[in-house]
């Protein structure tokens, strides 16, 4: 295989494709493989035989387009259109209507146009699109002609130059410059030099990592490549975490095409490049996301996270120059090879350039995943991609960023959303998720929650985090059970800006971010709690067995 | 052989001290005392307890003396009101965090956590105490640990693993659960590795760690680690 190989086989694959009249693409990832899709999608194949028209019907099996709620979901292309919640027994009528007679079925149509219309799909550009078990959808698409652009024509530092041009900021949490991170592990000193790529995604509801690696795994790979190619790494490693299967499985299969396809190996198409890819899986600590206990891991030791400086860049993995990215980092990479940084640039907002996915849950109308460009309203996501509050109940609030994220009540619904407006108003953009609650959710009981999640990820090795969080546990569970004074509403503010200020890694230093942003917005909840030991949304002060303590 | 200093202020005094020396080392060679807890001289540093913690002028971020390394024109500051009081809270949350009870403790009077208390006048903990009731293995024949008094400074650890190098100890699992293990978590006394050195005794900056029947302040030896490694360097000739 050369670089002419790769256009040849996206020429062969157009082709192909263009025999056919419909493409049913049927979405077989963890969202809606439980609700049956594996059915739907041999309902389907049953039934364009049926009617004869197998020939004009493509049915593939695809990643996520997002609406995780009504699944199982097909789309049908020419068009797009989408069904929601199609089950076996309704194949043969979509099947009959839409592809014989050419009359879509209405009544099973999703029925949200607006939770597509403000959304811009550049990292999940092939998800729902393409089959990710098949390199050739891939590449058909475009896939892998950014690498063979890098090859042939451009340096690694020109490669790095349009990196920093886009200006895109790594999508982790933390919004590093991506070209500026290249450039710092180009210029270190030492040999080999890594990458890891991150794939940890471990807080609660979200779900933004799986669904890119299950939908579009190549376009994580070829990131991880042209990656390599900029600051002269062999050795690449994908860590993601065990609970993935389907989309550790979706990797395996598509680093095991790239390497028959000589895309990756000891001779990259031909050109004496060399690079591999190795899946490293997590044990199931959430720290292990952190960038520095996520070497630890791919070393084999503990998940703990280790005191910067040195960085990472100038000594990671065995004391290497590494570069650890988030996936969603990598898989813009490809079109911003493809497209210019100073076109993806004009993305977004002038600070943060470009799109970030989110994981859209809670109290909402269509929960499911978005990707937005940079500085698109709260209210914007919450009302007009999410739809509003179900059941006409109100908003209260959007906690953004995952467990270390912040509550952020409703006058802040106009806050645009990038890396520094959130973080002046205390959440973090962290690892993209949103979760709207109403009016029956209990603030101080949000906060307790993810307090304690904290507490049972916390690695032990700081003091703030590990002692810190556990005692602002109990603070709460006093608060929760009605065995609270007002100075503990003191005690709280103190210890947790103790921790932020003095816990080691990340996650301790954000792990008070609920509790800040919840005495901040929503003080009133915690003075109605400790003085009239009432909780407005009904939520504490019920009796409940008390567990045995450890 | 020269090598490269760096000059920077501590506490407004001005110090020159080798390239790459940590904060704390420079601090303290300058009679400076930085308070910790998990730094051992002769140990690799291990970052956790948070109480070495000092201001760098030019940056609202807190710096771990203990790893921090110097640089020049640095200007570091030891003593501030809000360093006091974060230092405070790292004791408080220490002394509640596990059964920590002076009165009963074989390292009364010879506890580094406890002088470290009444260095920062630390006469009430603000949190609800907890009293846990972890295990005590005493089947070694002189060495005893109690887990209740660990404040999992990991200074036993690695004096096991650098020093003494068989890495007998090391921790399970994580959190405010973590606890220090011997072997794969076996009893003390049917360890395999451990080669009863005693070091992880004389570095216990608490009383979690014991030699049975001897006084505490007997012990405790915690220049060990930085004799027995500057002795490998040959530092001092015979």
């Amino acid at each position: 295989m050369n670089l002419a190989d790769i256009q040849k086989i996206a020429e062969q694959e157009v082709d192909f494709e263009r025999a056919y009249k419909y493409r049913i693409n049927v979405c077989c990832s963890s969202g809606c493989v439980p609700l049956g899709a594996f059915k739907v999608l041999k309902a389907f194949e049953e039934a364009v035989k049926e009617f004869g028209v197998e020939k004009e019907c493509k049915v593939a099996k695809t990643g996520c387009v997002g609406t995780c709620s009504v699944g199982p979901a097909v789309v049908i292309e020419p068009g797009d259109y989408l069904y929601q919640n199609v089950t076996p027994e309704k194949v043969r009528e979509v099947v009959r209507d839409h592809i014989v007679l050419g009359l879509p079925v209405k009544g099973m149509l999703y029925g949200n146009p607006a939770f597509f219309k403000k959304q811009h799909r550049l990292v999940l550009r092939n998800a729902g699109k393409i089959d990710p078990t098949r390199i050739q959808d891939y590449i058909a698409m475009g896939g892998y002609s950014a690498i063979v652009k890098c090859l042939a024509t451009m340096t690694p530092q020109g490669v790095i130059y349009e990196v920093a041009t886009s200006k895109l900021r790594g999508r982790g949490g933390a919004g590093f410059p991506t070209g500026q991170k290249w450039g710092l592990v180009a210029r270190a000193h030492g040999k080999p030099k890594y990458i890891v790529a991150n794939l940890d995604e471990g807080d609660p509801g979200v779900f933004a990592n799986r669904t890119l690696a299950e939908a579009d795994p190549h376009a994580i790979l070829e990131g991880m490549l042209i990656a390599a190619y900029a600051i002269g790494a062999e050795k690449g490693y994908l860590y993601i975490r065990s609970e993935y299967p389907l989309a550790i499985q979706t990797l395996q299969r598509a680093i095991a095409q790239a390497k028959s396809l000589s895309l990756l190996g000891d001779n990259v198409l031909e050109t004496g490049f060399k690079f591999d890819v190795e899946l490293r899986f997590g044990a199931g600590a959430f720290v292990a996301g952190e960038e520095t206990a996520i070497l630890a891991s791919v070393e084999g030791c503990r998940a703990m996270p280790r005191p910067r400086p040195p960085y990472p860049a100038n000594s990671g993995l065995w004391g290497k120059p590494t570069l650890i990215q988030n996936v969603e980092t990598l898989a813009n990479i490809p079109i911003i090879i493809q497209n210019g940084g100073a076109w993806f640039s004009k993305i977004g907002t002038p600070r943060c350039t470009g799109t970030k996915c989110f994981s859209l849950t809670g109290k909402t109308n269509n929960p499911g995943l978005i990707e937005v460009p940079m500085g698109i309203t709260l209210r914007e996501v919450v009302f007009d991609i999410g739809g509003g509050v179900p059941e006409g109940r109100k908003f209260k609030a959007v906690l953004v960023g995952g467990p270390s994220g912040g509550c952020l009540p409703d006058a802040l619904l106009d806050l645009p959303i990038d890396y520094d407006s959130l973080t002046r108003v205390g959440a973090i953009m962290g690892s993209g998720g949103i979760v709207v609650l109403d009016d029956h959710s209990c603030m101080v009981d949000t906060a307790k929650f993810f307090t304690e999640f904290c507490v049972d990820e916390s690695c032990g090795r700081c003091t703030p985090c590990r002692a810190g969080l556990a005692r602002i546990k109990e603070v709460f569970a006093g608060i929760t059970e009605g065995n609270a004074r007002m100075e503990d509403i003191t005690t709280l503010e103190k210890a947790s800006v103790y921790i932020r200020d003095a816990s080691l890694c990340g996650l301790g230093q954000t792990a008070p971010n609920p509790v800040l942003t919840t005495l901040r917005y929503f003080r009133d909840e915690y003075v109605e709690h400790i003085r009239d030991k009432t909780c407005r949304a009904g939520k504490c002060f019920k009796k409940e067995e008390k567990g045995v303590e450890q | 052989m020269t090598t490269t200093t760096v000059t920077l202020k501590i506490d407004g005094l001005e110090v020159t001290v080798p390239e790459g020396t940590m904060i704390l080392k420079a601090a303290k060679d300058n009679g400076i005392i930085i308070p910790t807890l998990c730094n051992l001289e002769g140990l690799s540093p291990y970052g956790g307890c948070r109480l070495c913690l000092v201001e760098i002028s030019g940056s609202p971020k807190l710096f771990p003396a203990c790893i921090t390394p110097v640089s020049s024109g640095m200007e570091v500051t030891t003593k501030s009101e809000r360093l006091t009081e974060y230092r405070r809270m790292a004791v408080q949350m220490l002394l509640a965090e596990r059964t920590h009870i002076c009165s009963v403790c074989v390292a009364n009077d010879h506890c580094e956590l406890q002088s470290l208390a009444n260095q920062l006048g630390v006469d009430h903990v603000l949190f609800e105490r907890k009293w846990t009731n972890l295990e005590i293995d005493s089947s070694h024949d002189f060495l005893v640990i109690d887990r209740n008094r660990c404040i999992l400074c990991t200074r036993c650890i690695r004096v096991c693993d650098e020093i003494e190098g068989v890495h007998t100890l090391d921790l399970k699992l994580r959190g405010k659960d973590s606890q220090v293990i011997m072997d794969l978590d076996e009893h003390w006394g049917s360890s395999c590795s451990c080669t009863s050195c005693r070091k992880c005794a004389k570095v216990c900056p608490v009383g979690a760690i014991y030699i049975e029947g001897e006084p505490v302040s007997h012990t405790k030896h915690k220049d060990i680690a930085e004799f027995i490694t500057e002795r490998r360097q040959r530092k001092w000739k015979r």
